[in-house]
């Protein structure tokens, strides 16, 4: 039996996400297909910066005004994923003044406060800043966390109706005439093939849009832009740092949860990339030679890992070429581009601009749905956010204070639905992050988890200073207990997330980064038994 | 390769968790996250948001033999002292300030002594003390002496000039006040080894329990004049300082500079144990010790204190006594008493302090020692106060040994 929903939507970024609240939200009944676990692309793979628009403003006024726009309504919208750091341009002497002046002009132009503070005030305010500095701009730059972005807004989704399905990649789109009505997946984690019906279905792949548009007989040209990016073990700096200047490699600095990141190289890489991209020592050089100029603390910290992720550009569709790069937000209505009716792509944009982009988009279904309601998501808060964090706090008072502060933040007023009425429920399994579990069982029984990495994106556990040393077992057993797998699959689940952790540990592997993964290595090798050696590829 | 001068030291910590195991509190309170938690991973949630400073840190006794069991050289002690200084909300009251100013308190006791004795032990006054301040009325308070050993020593300055090598003598309060029986044994083996004994210029209460009570800047204060005499000693006088308080020698060397911010790098190595320059001294060759004949025999149980520990030298203190021919040696488990200091004495803390020590006074009672040996004094009150042994310091047990 086909399932008939008025929309499908291909990709489980935050864009994605983003179209599906709305369309819920609207009374739209959607369907949200990913081929993987949510916010596997450029969306987890990204600064996490809350732009306030500033970097933009000199070179792309429009993207800016998006920017500063989009950044009041997450405050408001999506609190708990957002932390209101706000962010410094720093000019060092190499930089010099003269794009400062220049600079603060644009910003006031796209609506962007931009406040110009002695070096003075610039270093009380962030004391890891580089002292050298000879100006420093305030603007309202924040830090985002892109998987519970991603989370709140399909847990929104969900609750107006919507239905999630990750690891189910699409394999064939469904035609009749010049009309797309559907889609044949593949669920990868079963094999089993399914169809899907719907009148209208939207691209949201990023840049693996490319290639879902060209399965639905249409050209969407993409330009993949590899981004490297650096995390280092503990925040430096509490406020954004960027450079004054015209944008250039990893000249941001910025505080993200327990961690603080730079980023991000440029360069162009084959599609063929996209799916596995590994850092180099030349990235890794570069990132950490940069950013010792924004803090140079920076230079005895430790490095946790790198990644890379990959910019979705893509080429403008009155340059044949291709050399030309929309900057702002793409929507492709394929009726009127290419005579394909019930087929949308929405790509190019940013993190930043997700909601606005599921807007239009949106709006665009519902102007081939006949419907006539507005867009509300810029109102409406997101499950999470729907209470001051304060007050939740209080309610929880008598779980310890680190774990009921990091579940707070993780979770909002969500984290109340966290079961920790025992002793058992409130140990620990990632020690780091402050992760219990009753915030463990939490997200495998609500939250679409399927495996350890899936548990990561929602809870953090792995991502602090032991890379999964200590909890990755402890999950995999807690998976176990509530039949996610057996134990075949668990030891095997095991191995691809300690893979994973020691793929980005790998080009910063020295000093205490790989004094720890060798513990790690001899823990599970030694210890657990587990065999296939986490340092072979 | 590992250094301690990285700014971050925690990030050393590559959570192998062995410090918690080794941690006295974490295993009898569960109240307690125990030092990694406490330490290194809080340590990085407080520089994210100091919110997430947890008041349970309180339950810290300060022992540091987390650090002495950390292979990645991680100072967890120091980061869970110093987050307490930073981020405790907890002001010190009445009861932190008396058990912290050992100093001014032995200074008015003194001349007294034999009423304040009395008093402090009776029971309404321990009930009282309990109620008001919460100290614990199951608490022996040190006894005070009648006459402090600074007096005793000024009246002996002459004697000890004539010496043609000189020590200074970092007494603390406890020798000044409670014991001065022990300056006087510590003076009496210096004088036997040919070297004289004299006071720094100007001594202060060195200051350790003002820091586990939260009195810093007080302890700065005073911290400052003790380094300022010792720096007169060792570096202008070319006179070394010795201590016989495994505990002052410790917070001296070492939670001076880490705690304080009190630099004393040109005269750390110039502070050390009497016990460790004693036995170096003996072991040299240049001076002998005569003991007595046919002493009676002595079972000494000796009782590692965790400072003692942390400093690595209570092989110097358990060599010497196995100098003393009449003196047989049992070496106990090096583990925690669960005084702490001024810790134990803390109503809420009782229960802690004896569940800690209650292994250690177990093989105290079960060794047929007839008496306890230690370097520390808060130990030795806490074993005989939870023992039915007394306990002397070991440079006592040698001072009586000699011919």
């Amino acid at each position: 039996m086909t399932k008939q929903f008025d929309v499908i939507i291909i990709g489980g970024g935050a864009t994605g996400a983003g179209v599906a609240r709305d369309c819920s939200l609207r009374g739209i009944k959607a369907l949200l297909l990913e081929r993987g676990d949510i916010a596997t692309g450029a969306t987890g793979r990204n600064h996490g910066l809350l732009h306030s628009g500033a970097r933009y403003a000199v070179t792309d006024r429009e993207s800016a005004e998006e920017c500063i726009k989009e950044n009041m309504i997450l405050r408001r919208i999506a609190s708990h994923c957002v932390e209101e750091t706000d962010g410094l341009f720093i000019s060092l002497p190499e930089d010099g003044l003269e794009f400062q002046a220049k600079f603060i002009e644009s910003c006031r132009a796209a609506g962007i406060r931009a406040d110009a503070i002695d070096p003075k005030e610039a270093l009380l305010l962030e004391p890891s800043a580089n002292p050298a500095m000879i100006g420093a701009v305030r603007v309202p730059d924040g830090a985002v966390d892109p998987f519970r972005l991603t989370m709140a807004n399909l847990l929104d989704a969900k609750a107006h109706g919507a239905e999630v399905l990750t690891y189910h990649e699409v394999l064939d789109f469904i035609r009749e005439q010049e009309r797309i009505v559907g889609v044949k997946v593949v669920d990868r984690r079963t094999g089993e093939q399914k169809e899907f019906r719907a009148h209208v279905t939207v691209n949201a792949g990023g840049i693996w849009g490319h290639e879902i548009a060209k399965k639905a007989g249409v050209t969407v040209k993409m330009l993949p832009a590899k981004g490297a990016l650096l995390i280092f073990g503990h925040r430096v700096n509490n406020v954004v740092i960027n450079r004054c200047r015209k944008p250039a490699d990893a000249d941001i600095l910025v505080p993200g949860d327990t961690i603080c990141l730079i980023g991000t190289t440029s360069s162009k890489v084959p599609f063929e990339e996209c799916d596995n991209m590994y850092v180099t020592a030349d990235e890794v050089d570069l990132l950490l030679r940069e950013g010792m100029k924004l803090a140079p603390s920076l230079e005895h910290t430790r490095i946790l890992r790198a990644y890379a992720g990959v910019r979705p550009l893509v080429a403008s569709d009155d340059d044949p070429s291709g050399r030309s790069v929309s900057r702002g937000i793409v929507v492709l209505d394929h009726a009127t581009r290419d005579g394909l009716e019930g087929f949308i792509t929405i790509t190019g944009g940013k993190l930043m601009t997700y909601r606005l982009m599921g807007e239009w988009t949106t709006d665009l279904i519902c102007k081939k749905l006949n419907i006539s309601k507005k867009c509300t998501t810029a109102e409406q808060k997101l499950p999470g956010s729907r209470e001051e964090e304060k007050k939740i706090s209080r309610r929880m008072h008598t779980i310890p204070v680190a774990q009921r502060e990091s579940a707070i933040n993780r979770h909002g007023e969500l984290a109340e639905k966290v079961n920790v009425e025992d002793a058992e429920h409130r140990s620990l399994v990632c020690e780091c992050e402050e992760v219990s579990v009753g915030e463990v069982k939490y997200a495998l029984n609500e939250l679409d988890v399927h495996n350890l990495v899936d548990l990561r994106r929602r809870t953090r556990v792995g991502m602090g200073t032991c890379q999964g040393e200590l909890c990755a077992c402890r999950a995999a057993g807690l998976m176990a207990q509530v039949g996610k797998y057996c134990t075949h699959q668990a030891k095997q689940d095991l191995t691809n997330f300690l893979n994973e952790r020691w793929k980005g540990m790998a080009p910063v592997a020295w000093g205490d980064t790989l004094r720890e993964s060798e513990f790690t290595m001899w823990l599970y090798d030694g210890v657990c038994g587990l065999k296939n050696d986490k340092n072979t590829k | 390769m590992m250094t301690e001068t990285s700014e971050f030291n925690f990030e050393q910590c590559i959570k192998c968790t062995v410090c918690t195991v080794y941690c006295p509190v974490a295993a009898v309170n569960p109240l307690y996250p125990g030092p990694k938690q406490a330490g290194p991973d809080g340590e990085r949630l407080r520089l994210k948001r100091p919110e997430f400073f947890d008041e349970s840190l309180k339950w810290c006794l300060n022992c540091k033999r987390c650090e002495v069991a950390c292979p990645s050289n991680v100072r967890i002690g120091d980061i869970i002292q110093a987050a307490r200084i930073k981020h405790s909300k907890k002001k010190p009251g009445l009861r932190e300030y008396i058990l912290a100013n050992t100093d001014f308190m032995g200074t008015m006791a003194s001349p007294l002594a034999p009423i304040v004795n009395m008093a402090v032990g009776l029971k309404p006054v321990k009930v009282v003390m309990d109620k008001t301040i919460g100290i614990d009325h199951r608490r022996m308070f040190p006894k005070y002496a009648f006459g402090t050993f600074e007096s005793w020593l000024k009246r002996n300055r002459k004697k000890q000039a004539k010496f043609p090598r000189q020590v200074s003598y970092f007494h603390g309060c406890y020798v000044n006040y409670n014991n001065p029986q022990l300056g006087k044994d510590f003076v009496k083996i210096m004088n036997a080894l040919g070297i004289g004994v004299q006071l720094l210029e100007k001594e202060k209460c060195c200051g350790v329990a003002l820091i586990s009570n939260g009195l810093i800047d007080q302890a700065k204060r005073q911290g400052e004049v003790n380094i300022s005499s010792i720096r007169r000693s060792v570096v202008e006088n070319k006179i070394p300082v010795l201590g016989t308080s495994s505990t002052c020698t410790f917070t001296l060397r070492d939670e001076y500079p880490h705690l304080l911010g009190i630099e004393n790098k040109d005269v750390r190595d110039g502070i050390e144990l009497a016990t460790r320059y004693i036995y170096r001294l003996l072991s040299s060759g240049e001076v002998r010790l005569r003991f007595k004949k046919n002493a009676p025999k002595l079972r000494v149980a000796y009782h590692t204190a965790c400072h003692m520990e942390k400093l690595g030298w209570a092989y110097y203190s358990t060599e010497l006594l196995r100098m003393i021919p009449s003196v047989e040696l049992i070496q106990l488990d090096s583990q925690c008493c669960g005084i702490g200091g001024t810790y134990g004495f803390k109503k809420e803390n009782y229960a802690t302090s004896q569940a800690v020590g209650e292994g250690l006074f177990r093989k105290i009672e079960a060794s047929g020692c007839d008496v306890v040996s230690t370097d520390c004094e808060t130990c030795k009150w806490q074993i005989e106060m939870s023992t039915s042994k007394e306990v002397i310091h070991p440079l006592s047990i040698l001072a009586n040994a000699l011919e």
